[in-house]
């Protein structure tokens, strides 16, 4: 460097640490309860501290994701000023957009076109960025590979290949003594994870994603009719009744135990299901979930987190930046390296160090490329009632209490109903 | 009658005892073994652990500083139960003893602020702790709980204040003693029973209130027990680590039994003494 | 008694007038007494009641609360058109007649038990406060894990007891589902009934019991005609609480069975409508609803039970 750019390049340092001191900002940021990812988070957010010459102050919220979503609706309603970044659920940003900076604004264009293009996209809610992703996940189907080579068969590509080898494992397993054991266990409770299952369901039998792009109502179709009455068949079949009331981790309890053959969850499953007391530990396999049938695709509802800042922060800027570092590829390497958290960055993907360590990574990327989402943008804030409205029909079908075609019309009915009163 | 009927009835006597004792205690006993199971044990049912895993007790107090948590619990329901029967007791004496215009609608409206559900008071009790600069502090939960703990302690005391015989206040009165002697020197002692009831039920209301405590506190060192145990978590977010929360559940146990065993011998002092001649 | 009418004779016309006066002066003291207590209620559940019951005729929304207007009954209107509301009504009714009724009954024989002299009494109070005193948000998860139809220990005992033939799903049958948060909620709220009740057996003089035992009344009699009556004011506020209480569930249900239209009680509804939905104005509605309902209930339960609400007279 000549002695003019050196000289240049001091004069900046020094001006930029004298500002730097001088904005001194404390910023607290929310990410989650106590445990591993708070504590790499509080790491995380120190180090930014540390380069920054900021104070941050890591605020632990309920494990619960309702819990969280109700902590921050009643904050930001109330314009508090208490969390200046929060981490939110891939759903919320048609909820909270009115309360969060538009960060497509702050953060430079090539910053946000490092990550997947389609959660970029559910988190801009109209034309705004309200969340840099954090992680990802999508539905996987995990499946006990030594007991479907026990018995002959193939790992399944489509729902009805699903259901048949489960039966026949089912039924050998039991012949065999294994009087609790059950083909496929999935997240069947009234509550959002069923609005997942459902969506895989329905999207992977081609019959659209309950409101399609441009915000039109598609759900009471004869594709999706046929892949809610499959998973209806399954119903005492090859799922437990009690499946009705699972969420994740009565559904892990079931597969880990070695209960189930099947099970569809959340990646976090892969790292429990191997611990060293595990009774499946070395027998399971993961896969993207089935199609519909050989005309159907493979899919996977979009999950993930997202970072955000708070529109009533008293240190904006500040706050914009720890979100940027906390979303940038270095903290995402160390998140996936460390606790097993799925980067939004495809360039990742290949990266050595993170597939040694996750080598399946490399079989979801396509399922992440390709994850369905929620219509949480086409519904903003009106999310929640078509969601509920959604697994409820779906829960009701399950449970034999209505034909599928009713539930699906009157989910159709519902979401025109609200769209009506939206529009006054 | 005959001695072996009174076997037969003591026998009967035991054995509810003792299916009351199970019922009631199994499903604590059941959470002290969980507590002390760890991973993929805890899909087993057994009676007990083959090797318990005392760290989950440890854990939690490592992962966060849960004793702190529990000192807050008890500094925050101490004092809504002092503050509501202080309040109470005085309350109870006019409402249970004096014959006054518009006591019966003050009963009825004192109970109706129970009526609505905690969800709806939710906003409004947060924007009156915001006014008074209370939020993220001890004293936002020791007010906020007041509205569950007065209605309750006061239609208590009241009752029993009114069942209380007349001819003791009539006696002190005839004496010219003032009202608040009266409360202090008469109705007080031979209410203990009433007093220790309500004052540890309110204690455990207190003690176990969730929803105002997650909204209301939002750093660890100010949080209470129920928000630290929906704190715990595993290695990842979906992941509920029960032998944890068990765990935790237990600790938290222990000192209201504790309590209990204190004050139950004042739960069940009363006017057996025979306070009462003639 | 005695006494008392001899104090009345003795009083006589002359002497009236200073009763009066002295009555007066009570009165004052009774306002004093009241004063403190009123305040602080006031103070801490003014604001938020009315604030609730205000928002109940607005159309405000969460995203944005700065901007609503009042509509009237329209909340109400739409709220009494909604079988979902009508659903979770029932399913509240049911469900607290079903457990005040079977609380109160194993209240009072847990009561009368713990009244009764037995060695370790003590340490049996306090055994039996234990499912008071683990908190809702844990004792609910806690019999979700033992009512799992796989690895659930409930199951695992009637299996093994041969009491059914293949696992139940407790939580997830639609038939089983309230009996199963029945049976949690009796397991949890009986010592509440149970402490209320012995307190008011304590304040039952036992020369009472022993002359009824020298006039060889029998038990079952004594507790009749004797004991019932003179624990009924007692008794009667518990029961009140109670149901004010059983109206209002929230948590047990909801960690349960989740937001399932069948468990789904009125405060489950109220609470989704204003977190969820975000729909402050209808949510206060349910809310409102919800008061009126428990209010109609206890106005009913007051008259019907004759629950004597005038200051102490024998």
């Amino acid at each position: 460097m000549s002695l003019v750019n050196r000289v240049a390049v001091a004069v900046a340092i020094a001006a930029g640490a004298l500002v730097g001191r001088a904005e001194a900002a404390t910023v607290s940021v929310a990410c989650g309860s106590v445990g591993a990812e708070y504590d790499f988070c509080k790491q995380g957010a120190e180090a930014w501290a540390k380069k920054t010459g900021n104070q941050v102050r890591v605020v632990s919220v309920p494990k619960d994701s309702n819990e969280q979503l109700a902590l921050y609706q009643q904050l930001l309603s109330q314009r508090s000023s208490e969390i200046d970044v929060l981490r939110i659920d891939v759903i919320w940003p048609g909820l909270l957009a009115q309360n969060l900076v538009d960060l497509g604004k702050a953060v430079p264009k090539e910053v946000v076109g490092q990550h997947f293009p389609a959660i970029i996209e559910a988190n801009t809610v109209d034309g705004k960025l309200v969340g840099l992703p954090a992680f990802t996940d999508a539905g996987i189907l995990y499946y006990r590979r030594d007991l479907l080579e026990k018995y002959g068969q193939k790992v399944p590509t489509t729902w009805q290949e699903l259901t048949q080898a489960a039966k026949v494992v089912q039924e050998g397993e039991r012949k065999a003594g294994n009087s609790k054991i059950w083909g496929y266990v999935f997240q069947g409770r009234a509550y959002e994870g069923l609005t997942c299952n459902a969506l895989e369901w329905i999207d992977s039998f081609g019959g659209g994603t309950i409101i399609d792009d441009q915000g039109k109502v598609d759900v009471d179709n004869p594709k999706a009719i046929a892949a809610i009455q499959l998973a209806s068949s399954w119903i005492k079949d090859i799922s437990p009744e009690g499946v009705l009331n699972y969420a994740e981790e009565e559904a892990r309890g079931a597969f880990q135990s070695g209960n189930a053959v099947f099970m569809r969850n959340w990646p976090y499953a892969w790292a429990l299901s191997q611990g060293p007391d595990s009774p499946v530990k070395g027998k399971v396999g993961v896969t993207a979930l089935p199609k519909g049938g050989p005309d159907g695709k493979n899919t996977g509802t979009l999950g993930g987190w997202q970072w955000s800042v708070n529109r009533y922060s008293k240190n904006t800027q500040a706050a914009v930046d720890l979100a940027t570092y906390l979303a940038s590829p270095a903290e995402q390497k160390r998140a996936a390296l460390e606790i097993s958290l799925n980067p939004t960055i495809p360039a990742l993907y290949e990266d050595k160090d993170i597939l040694a360590k996750n080598p399946f990574l490399r079989e979801l990327l396509p399922t992440f490329k390709a994850a369905v989402a929620r219509p949480s943008r086409q519904t903003g804030a009106r999310y929640n009632q078509v969601s509920n409205s959604f697994w409820n029909a779906v829960h009701e079908s399950l449970s034999g209490q209505a034909e599928p075609q009713q539930s699906l019309a009157q989910v159709e009915r519902v979401i025109q109903r609200l769209n009506r009163r939206a529009a006054r | 009658m005959g001695g072996a009927r009174r076997i037969v009835g003591r026998a009967f006597f035991y054995l509810l005892v003792a299916a009351i004792v199970v019922y009631t205690v199994f499903p604590f006993y059941w959470a002290i073994v969980s507590s002390l199971k760890e991973g993929s044990a805890l899909y087993r049912v057994e009676a007990l652990p083959p090797d318990p895993a005392w760290g989950n007790y440890a854990a939690i107090f490592a992962q966060q500083n849960f004793g702190r948590n529990i000192l807050n619990s008890v500094i925050v329901a101490a004092s809504v139960v002092a503050i509501s029967l202080f309040l109470s007791v005085t309350a109870a004496y006019a409402l249970g003893r004096i014959e006054f215009r518009g006591r019966k609608l003050m009963l009825l409206t004192i109970l109706s602020v129970s009526m609505f559900p905690q969800v709806a008071v939710l906003s409004g009790m947060f924007e009156l702790v915001s006014w008074l600069g209370l939020y993220d502090t001890l004293g936002s939960l020791v007010l906020s709980y007041l509205i569950l703990t007065l209605p309750f302690t006061t239609w208590v005391l009241t009752t029993f204040v009114r069942e209380l015989p007349k001819e003791l206040e009539e006696a002190a009165l005839v004496d010219g003693a003032k009202p608040f002697t009266i409360i202090r020197k008469v109705f007080l002692p031979i209410m203990w029973p009433a007093l220790a009831t309500t004052g540890l039920l309110a204690f455990i209301t207190a003690w176990n209130e969730f929803m105002f405590a997650i909204t209301f506190t939002l750093s660890n060192a100010k949080r209470t027990v129920p928000v630290a145990i929906a704190l715990i978590s595993g290695a990842s977010r979906f992941e509920l680590p029960w032998g944890r929360v068990m765990a935790a559940s237990v600790i938290v146990t222990v000192p209201l039994v504790v309590l209990v065993l204190i004050f139950q011998r004042r739960i069940v002092s009363g006017l057996t003494a025979g306070a009462v001649k003639g | 008694m005695e006494a008392v009418r001899d104090r009345s004779e003795l009083l006589g016309a002359a002497a009236a007038a200073e009763a009066s006066q002295l009555t007066r002066q009570r009165r004052r003291w009774a306002w004093i007494f009241v004063l403190p207590m009123l305040a602080v209620l006031a103070a801490v559940a003014g604001w938020p009641l009315v604030r609730t019951i205000y928002f109940a005729f607005t159309d405000a929304h969460l995203a944005d609360m700065q901007d609503w207007a009042v509509v009237g009954l329209e909340n109400f209107r739409l709220l009494a058109a909604d079988a979902d509301w009508w659903t979770s009504v029932l399913n509240t009714v049911r469900f607290t007649v079903l457990s005040v009724a079977i609380e109160t009954v194993l209240g009072t024989i847990i009561a009368l038990t713990l009244n009764a002299h037995l060695p370790g009494r003590g340490l049996l109070r306090a055994a039996v406060l234990i499912p008071w005193a683990i908190p809702t948000v844990v004792s609910a998860q806690m019999w979700n894990w033992m009512y799992n139809d796989l690895y659930g220990v409930l199951n695992h005992v009637f299996l093994a007891l041969g009491l059914v033939e293949g696992p139940l799903a407790w939580t997830a049958n639609p038939d089983l589902a309230l009996t199963a948060v029945v049976l949690v909620d009796v397991w949890k709220t009986t010592p509440f009934m149970t402490l209320l009740i012995l307190a008011a057996l304590q304040m039952v003089p036992a020369e009472i019991y022993e002359a009824a035992k020298v006039d060889g009344v029998h038990p079952l009699k004594v507790f009749w005609r004797i004991t019932l009556p003179l624990i009924r004011p007692g008794l009667m506020v518990a029961i009140i609480f109670r149901t004010l209480d059983a109206l209002r569930i929230f948590d047990l249900p909801f960690i349960l069975t989740g937001n399932s239209r069948a468990t789904s009680t009125m405060a489950i509804y109220a609470r989704q409508q204003l977190v969820e939905f975000q729909d402050v104005g209808y949510g206060s509605a349910a809310s409102t609803f919800l008061f009126v309902i428990i209010g109609i209930f206890t106005i009913a339960y007051i008259t019907l039970g004759r629950v004597r609400l005038g200051a102490g007279e024998a």
